[in-house]
């Protein structure tokens, strides 16, 4: 009896047979990610193949690092048509990080960038001095708190598992301004108080990473996964 | 108000966590894994693993300790000990660290950080600087785990490290490392005063009230711990070593207590205590 048990639960843990993709530009730890859909039974597959972009069921945009290098590296691997054939097809995204700016306009990183535009706004460097006159660390390596902005719009998203004002990773030296204020689903303080993630139809995007960001970041995973993906 | 986030401190000898006074006389305390896994599921905001030794014998032995806690443990790791090239770095995050540590290679060939940060991004690269007090008030820059003399100024190489474009500093008190006598609060102060990223001290935590000094007075804006929170793991578990021929076992084995730390404490105690000083962080 035990043994049945053990292997339907095996099954239920390695058999999730939906195709998630997790974009692979060179930049940034893509095995954390890995190893968060691992986690909840997913086999995801690390890429930078077309094909592979526009099959996912889930698509992943992960990514530390710099801004220009990184829409460079789209181009040059021919993935920002793919990206964008991929989100007009309603099927989930998820972007993390460097994930969520580079899909704005512009960024002002070392220079004047154009990003993959599919949220109009722009990608802003933390301030060195706060309103106090406190100098501020940058770039912000810390635990912060995410608070939402509107109820219903959080419970519809992936962040329905967690509540207002949970603490979550961060690290970065950039923050993004969308131009409509209605794609913002949460805030936190920095200095400043800045868009922390967006929802926009099938796009969540994060500025924290909840795949380092304990149970509460795996949970946010689990509901990402939780949208079904043939009813969209 | 600012977070401050507490960082689990392990250090690796081969196989086994080991704790040593002043860097040296490493004492085998058990798995790292195990330790890891606890911290994890108890409060930790971040996870350092160092290889004490890699540096001593160029290598870098971390990488099935490093996937096994990627695995399982889902906040950021740092990895550092004997990190000499971009593959050594690429190697190290492939087996499943966010951030690499460096202080020896740094050192030597600063213009290899400039290379890293441009590679990896600023925030994937962190410097230690292991910092020993001299005659004259003055502190200078060891390398090897605090074994070697290099004869470079801490201050102005926290400023050129800045400069160098690294994410974040790790500063140790060599001097008080192990020793439970409480953070160097004026060496990090010093730092903390001429740098404009953040600052992880380290090195000394014995009390609850070593914690608030360095914090307020010393202006950390993160805490990395060993001892006090090993010993009161040590003190709550079972312990088993991975390995008995790396680090000497004497100590688990006689089932003594730690003389030096007469307060261990676990990191959700930290943390509460910190709460109750206006110091926020995550609980």
């Amino acid at each position: 009896m035990n043994t049945t048990l053990d292997v339907g639960f095996k099954k239920l843990e390695t058999e999730k047979e939906d195709k998630v993709a997790i974009i692979d530009y060179n930049l940034g730890n893509l095995f954390s990610v890995y190893h968060a859909c691992a986690s909840l039974g997913y086999n995801p597959k690390i890429t930078n193949q077309k094909a592979d972009v526009i099959d996912a069921d889930y698509l992943i945009l992960p990514g530390v690092g710099a801004f220009g290098d990184a829409m460079d590296t789209l181009k040059r691997l021919d993935l920002v048509a793919p990206i964008k054939e991929y989100i007009a097809t309603g099927k989930p995204f998820l972007g993390v990080c460097l994930g969520l700016q580079l899909l704005f306009t512009e960024s002002e990183e070392f220079g004047n960038h154009k990003g993959l535009n599919i949220v109009e706004g722009v990608v802003h460097k933390f301030p060195s001095i706060d309103k106090m006159g406190n100098i501020l660390k940058v770039p912000q390596i810390e635990w912060n708190q995410i608070f939402l902005t509107d109820k219903t719009k959080w419970e519809k998203s992936p962040l329905n598992c967690c509540k207002n004002g949970d603490f979550m990773y961060f690290v970065h030296s950039y923050y993004v301004l969308p131009s409509n204020k209605s794609v913002v689903l949460s805030t936190t303080t920095y200095g400043l108080e800045y868009c922390s993630s967006i929802i926009s139809n099938n796009i969540f995007a994060c500025q924290f990473h909840p795949e380092k960001s304990g149970q509460h970041g795996i949970e946010i995973y689990k509901s990402f996964f939780g949208q079904n993906v043939h009813a969209l | 108000m600012k977070n401050i986030r507490v960082i689990a401190r392990l250090d690796i000898k081969g196989p086994n966590l080991v704790k040593g006074i002043h860097l040296e006389g490493l004492r085998g305390l058990g798995k790292p894994e195990d330790f890891a896994q606890y911290y994890y599921e108890n409060g930790a905001d971040e996870l350092f693993y160092q290889d004490v030794v890699a540096s001593l014998y160029e290598r870098n032995s971390l990488h099935d300790i490093i996937s096994t806690t990627a695995r399982k443990s889902f906040i950021p790791l740092t990895v550092g000990g004997g990190i000499r090239n971009l593959q050594d770095i690429r190697d190290v995050l492939r087996a499943g660290a966010d951030k690499v540590c460096i202080n020896t290679a740094a050192i030597r060939n600063p213009e290899f950080i400039k290379e890293a940060v441009l590679k990896f991004g600023s925030s994937t690269i962190v410097v230690a600087i292991e910092a020993i007090k001299q005659g004259d008030g003055e502190y200078l820059a060891f390398i090897d785990n605090g074994r070697e003399y290099t004869g470079v100024e801490v201050i102005s190489w926290a400023k050129k490290i800045q400069e160098l474009g690294v994410g974040e500093v790790v500063i140790t008190s060599v001097d008080r490392e192990g020793t439970g006598m409480g953070y160097d609060v004026e060496l990090v102060k010093r730092v903390s005063e001429i740098t404009a990223i953040p600052l992880i001290a380290h090195g000394g935590a014995g009390k609850l009230k070593h914690f608030v000094d360095v914090i307020q007075k010393g202006k950390a804006d993160a805490v990395a711990i060993a001892s006090v929170i090993h010993y009161n793991f040590v003190k709550n578990n079972r312990i088993e070593m991975a390995n008995k021929t790396e680090g000497n076992t004497e100590f688990l084995e006689s089932g003594r207590h730690f003389t030096r730390i007469s307060e261990p404490v676990s990191i959700l105690e930290i943390k509460e205590y910190l709460n109750e000083h206006h110091i926020g962080c995550r609980i």
